[in-house]
């Protein structure tokens, strides 16, 4: 009987599975099948021991367990006859890995095969040592193989040469065994023994560096001459493909001189002829050509410098480009990429042609060319390719668009030459693909339209523009909100119109709130976008007046909303709009500028919030950007900021604000224009009391201690401290608590001790009716604080309520203010009010201290403020 | 290294021929076809033949309504192993005679030893036909 006729019983198998009709079926008759063969098995039947086994490779195929199986190969290797061991050793490569443990019991087998008489054995079990062989296997049988590397049968030799490169990778240590008869391999004249020696060799070089030095010194004539002697043969039909001999050997050699000459000039000067030679020779009208081409191209690339090569090899590429052939367009691009780290110019050249395949129908094309695109870009062309880009991005599919959006987001960011044409290019790939965009991209752009003040009027009424045509785009709809809010002053009134705009129809207040109404009240609108809304209706508020009673109702409306944040924002926001008319203003006064620099640090460094960034938590309240969140600190209100993201900048920009000596110059509170210089900000703060429109803190604590405006002077502004810290201990304390900006605790009842200097005693300042005098001592030991006691004096003849005293100094003094005794002020000087004050001069000795006041204070139930400058203190404080 | 498996699968999807050259589970092998097969069997005739999948790629072309698919490493050159399933091809063909689908089914291990004959252990072996196809017309002969 023909023990490899597997006979009927295989074939009925295949047949019984291939007509069933379900996958039910199927299992149902693998399962009998599994059933019958585990009892031949276990009867240990020897005839139709193959056959089973050949069923069982055909489940297995089908991916079926078969692990009952497995010593069913081993007892088929051991047996005598050829087809036996033959589908035995099939079985063990299909059915075993080199994991498994039965492998170690096949060791013997194979040292046994390995020495058998019969050549056809000897390849049976080079093979399977080949296929999967593990580490103990492979250093039991390295000797023998290495015997056979030497046969006398070429095919043996051949096999001896595979099996020795999984050894070798297997276990590197035996890699010097190796190298020299791998050395003789190469200079065989049978094309598979050569095929297989180069492998050998280039694995050698690929886990041995000596091996390297080796081949690299004593072989690469011999593989260049080898090389010549393929290119030039004449027609061999065993070999040939499509006119070419033997086209695989042609890139084995390609690929080992490619690794011979990487980093050698030597050994690549010795190449150069012949790959000119196969460069241009060589047929490129069939695919075998062209895989020769390729691979010529790619060695050329990575050997060492030689101008003519390189010439040739773009131009190999370039005509690859224009195949229209989608493979070679493929391996063109790929072969491109690496190009441009070596020849960028060259490359530059293809553009147009690249530019093409970015829009190709073909999905593997569209993705390469994206990056090369991305690659290619520099100032010089990236006016042209966005402009290409982001017409693409309008007819590109779904799946592409997400990689497309954030390339030219990337690009953008990277290369703009100016800011207006970034937030051009930016709202265009808003309006496409707004909801691809992530949410640094456009964090990054509103820092950027913030930064770019005189663009504020174009850029709000661009995205009103943009908002009326695509405001399914989320993104684009907070992008707008927010702006609308910040800016829609400048929407309403045609501020700063560029002459390259086209006029607008004029916007109405009740157009701009209408805007925002819709974003409020899209389904679509997520809880992000929403809380923006309510924010930027809040800044409408103050900025449209007359809309005011409509915005009230659109808040109201969230009064009741599940979601917590809603909520909260809906009643603070309207708390604010009903009862604190008077802050509101200054409350939601325009931003500061964002520090670009900072932002990118941050965003680049993802710092984790530190407590100094308690203020980007407020920052985040009043304008609602919500990337701003410093992490835990402080949310005065408990609110919980959606999105908690890490490292704001909200302490550098509070940094900057604060961090500027005192100019003279003053600004009304409430002004609505971006403070110049940070003293306006300073005073802005000093102004409201204790609130900081950038940090609302009023929000806090209006909404906490409504009766307690006005009755917290502020301490003074210290660029190291943390503002909301002491805020939040102020809100917290409760209506005698003083804020100290410095920390948040009490502070210490003020200490006359004499420090045994004496300094004379000022009048800080005088008015009509107010004088303010100062009194001095200095704690002991510290040389650098003073303690200043403040005596007021009422000279009118009304008395004063609300009495608030204000107080700032600059960078390198630190101020700390203690409540006063009392705020009211009786007239006509019939009492005092005093107040304690601690100055630490960090400069003591090089600069004297100097100050600035604000007072505030009604008069006949009339608002007064005064200020004034204090630079009379005695020069050694 | 070079070459992971190689596969042969039907328009329906269904394997008829597998070699794995690295170890994969039974489940991943499982898996593994079905995403490659679904990614290659919906492009069309226009796309070019390399798919790119997790961190190797595929080669692949279709023949009548056999689908045959090669895994390679990145730095492997795609054209050459286009050239190699047509040499696969062109082999069987030899030998079985105007080959199709069922000749491959039904002659499997056949099939197998010359896939073995031609590529070990990732690396193509022999690419000249009568080379790769004599011990396996000398089987015949015997039995």
């Amino acid at each position: 009987m023909n023990p490899f006729s597997s006979g009927t019983r295989l074939r009925d198998m295949i047949r019984a599975i291939r007509a069933c009709k379900t996958a039910a079926e199927e299992r149902a008759v693998v399962r009998k099948e599994c059933a019958a063969i585990r009892a031949a098995i276990n009867e240990n039947d020897q005839d139709y021991r193959h056959r089973n086994l050949a069923k069982l490779m055909f489940i297995h195929m089908l991916g079926y367990p078969t692990h009952f199986g497995q010593m069913e190969c081993l007892k088929l290797i051991a047996s005598a006859g050829f087809p036996e061991k033959r589908i035995g050793y099939l079985g063990l490569m299909l059915l075993l890995d080199e994991r498994q443990e039965v492998l170690m019991l096949v060791t013997n087998s194979l040292k046994q095969d390995l020495n058998h008489s019969n050549q056809y054995i000897v390849g049976l079990a080079l093979c399977a040592l080949g296929n999967i062989c593990s580490a103990e296997m492979a250093r039991d049988l390295a000797p023998e193989v290495e015997r056979l590397l030497q046969f006398r049968d070429p095919n043996i030799r051949k096999k001896a040469a595979l099996c020795s490169i999984r050894i070798v990778k297997k276990v590197p240590d035996l890699a010097e065994n190796f190298i020299n008869p791998a050395a003789t391999l190469l200079r065989e004249k049978h094309h598979g023994v050569l095929i297989t020696g180069i492998q050998l060799c280039t694995d050698l070089c690929k886990v041995s560096p000596e091996a390297l030095e080796y081949f690299r010194k004593k072989c690469t004539e011999g593989l260049v001459r080898t090389l010549k002697d393929v290119v030039n043969s004449p027609y061999a039909p065993e070999y040939d493909i499509a006119g070419i001999t033997d086209p695989f050997l042609h890139i084995r050699l390609l690929k080992i001189l490619r690794i011979l000459g990487q980093g050698d000039a030597d050994a690549s000067d010795t190449m150069n002829d012949i790959l000119a030679q196969v460069a241009t020779k060589t047929e490129s009208n069939k695919n075998a050509g062209n895989a020769i081409l390729y691979e010529c191209v790619e060695t050329i690339m990575s050997i060492e410098d030689n101008g003519g090569l390189r010439v040739l090899a773009i131009n190999i590429l370039g005509r690859f480009l224009s195949n229209r052939d989608n493979n070679i367009r493929y391996v063109a691009l790929n072969m491109l990429m690496k190009a441009i780290t070596v020849d960028a110019q060259a490359v530059q050249r293809h553009r147009a042609t690249i530019l093409e395949c970015v829009k190709d129908s073909d999905a593997s094309i569209r993705k390469r060319a994206l990056e090369l695109v991305y690659l290619l870009v520099n100032e010089s062309n990236v006016r042209p390719l966005t402009k290409d880009l982001i017409e693409y991005l309008e007819v590109s599919d779904q799946e592409f668009k997400g990689d497309l959006t954030a390339k030219i987001c990337s690009i953008v960011e990277k290369f703009s030459p100016e800011k207006i044409w970034y937030i051009d290019q930016m709202l265009k790939v808003l309006t496409e693909a707004g909801n691809f965009v992530k949410d640094e991209v456009w964090h990054a752009l509103i820092v950027v339209i913030s930064n770019a003040s005189d663009l504020h009027g174009y850029t709000v009424r661009a995205l009103y523009r943009a908002f009326q045509t695509s405001a399914e785009q989320e993104t684009l709809v907070r992008v707008a909100v927010w702006c609308i809010g910040e800016y829609g002053d400048m929407l309403v009134n045609n501020v700063g119109v560029l002459d390259i705009e086209d006029p607008i129809k004029t916007v109405t207040e009740s157009n701009a709130v209408d805007v925002v109404e819709i974003a409020i009240k899209r389904h679509a609108s997520d809880l992000t976008t929403k809380a923006m809304a309510l924010i930027a209706l809040v800044k409408l508020s103050s900025r449209f007046p007359s809309c005011s009673e409509r915005i009230k109702d659109i808040i109201m409306h969230y009064k009741g909303s599940l979601v917590l944040e809603l909520q909260q924002r809906s009643l603070e926001f309207n708390s604010i709009i009903e009862k604190h008319q008077n802050i509101r203003s200054t409350l939601v006064e325009r931003m500061p500028v964002l520090d670009e620099a900072t932002f990118s640090g941050r965003r680049a460094g993802s710092l984790p919030a530190t407590v100094s960034t308690s203020n980007g938590a407020s920052l985040n309240l009043p304008n609602g950007v919500a990337k701003h969140s410093a992490a835990p600190l402080v949310d005065l209100l408990d609110l919980s900021d959606d999105a908690p993201a890490p490292g704001s900048s909200g302490s550098d920009f509070l940094h900057d604000l604060l961090g500027v000596d005192l100019a003279p110059a003053s600004t009304q509170p409430g002004i609505s224009q971006a403070p110049k210089s940070g003293t306006d900000v300073l005073l802005d703060l000093l102004s409201i009391g204790t609130t900081n429109p950038v940090q609302s803190n009023s929000s806090a604590l209006d909404i906490l201690s409504p009766g307690q405006d006005n009755q917290k002077p502020i301490a003074a502004l210290d660029v190291l401290s943390s503002p909301l810290a002491s805020a939040q201990a102020n809100s917290s304390v409760g209506a005698s608590s003083m804020i100290d900006l410095l920390d948040g605790f009490a502070p210490s009842p003020l200490k006359h001790e004499d420090n045994g200097q004496v300094y004379p005693s000022i009048v800080a300042f005088e008015s009509s009716n107010l004088r303010i005098t100062f009194n001095f001592s200095k704690p002991p030991g510290n040389a650098q604080t003073t303690l200043i006691q403040a005596t007021f004096k009422n000279l009118s003849s009304n008395a004063f309520t609300d009495f608030v005293f204000q107080a700032a100094v600059p960078k390198f003094l630190q101020l700390h203010l203690d409540p006063a005794s009392r705020n009211t002020l009786p007239a006509s000087d019939n009492g005092s009010v005093t107040q304690s004050l601690r100055v630490t001069n960090s400069q003591h000795g090089k600069k004297a201290l100097v100050m600035r006041i604000r007072i505030a204070y009604k008069l006949n139930n009339k608002d007064m403020l005064e200020e004034g400058q204090i630079n009379n203190f005695p020069q050694d404080l | 290294m070079g070459i992971r498996f190689i596969l042969m699968v039907n328009k329906q999807g269904q394997t008829r021929l597998a070699q794995y050259y690295e170890w994969l589970t039974l489940e991943e092998r499982r898996a593994l076809e079905g995403e490659i097969v679904r990614k290659c069997l919906a492009r069309t005739e226009q796309q070019c033949s390399f798919v790119e999948h997790r961190n190797y790629k595929i080669v692949y072309r279709r023949y009548a309504s056999l689908f045959f698919l090669v895994g390679v490493d990145n730095d492997e050159n795609e054209l050459a192993i286009l050239e190699f399933i047509h040499l696969l091809v062109e082999t069987m063909d030899r030998h079985f005679g105007n080959v199709c689908e069922l000749d491959i089914m039904f002659h499997l291990e056949k099939a197998h030893f010359m896939l073995e004959e031609m590529v070990m252990n990732g690396c193509v072996v022999e690419t000249s036909k009568s080379n790769i196809l004599a011990p396996i017309q000398l089987m015949d002969k015997t039995s």
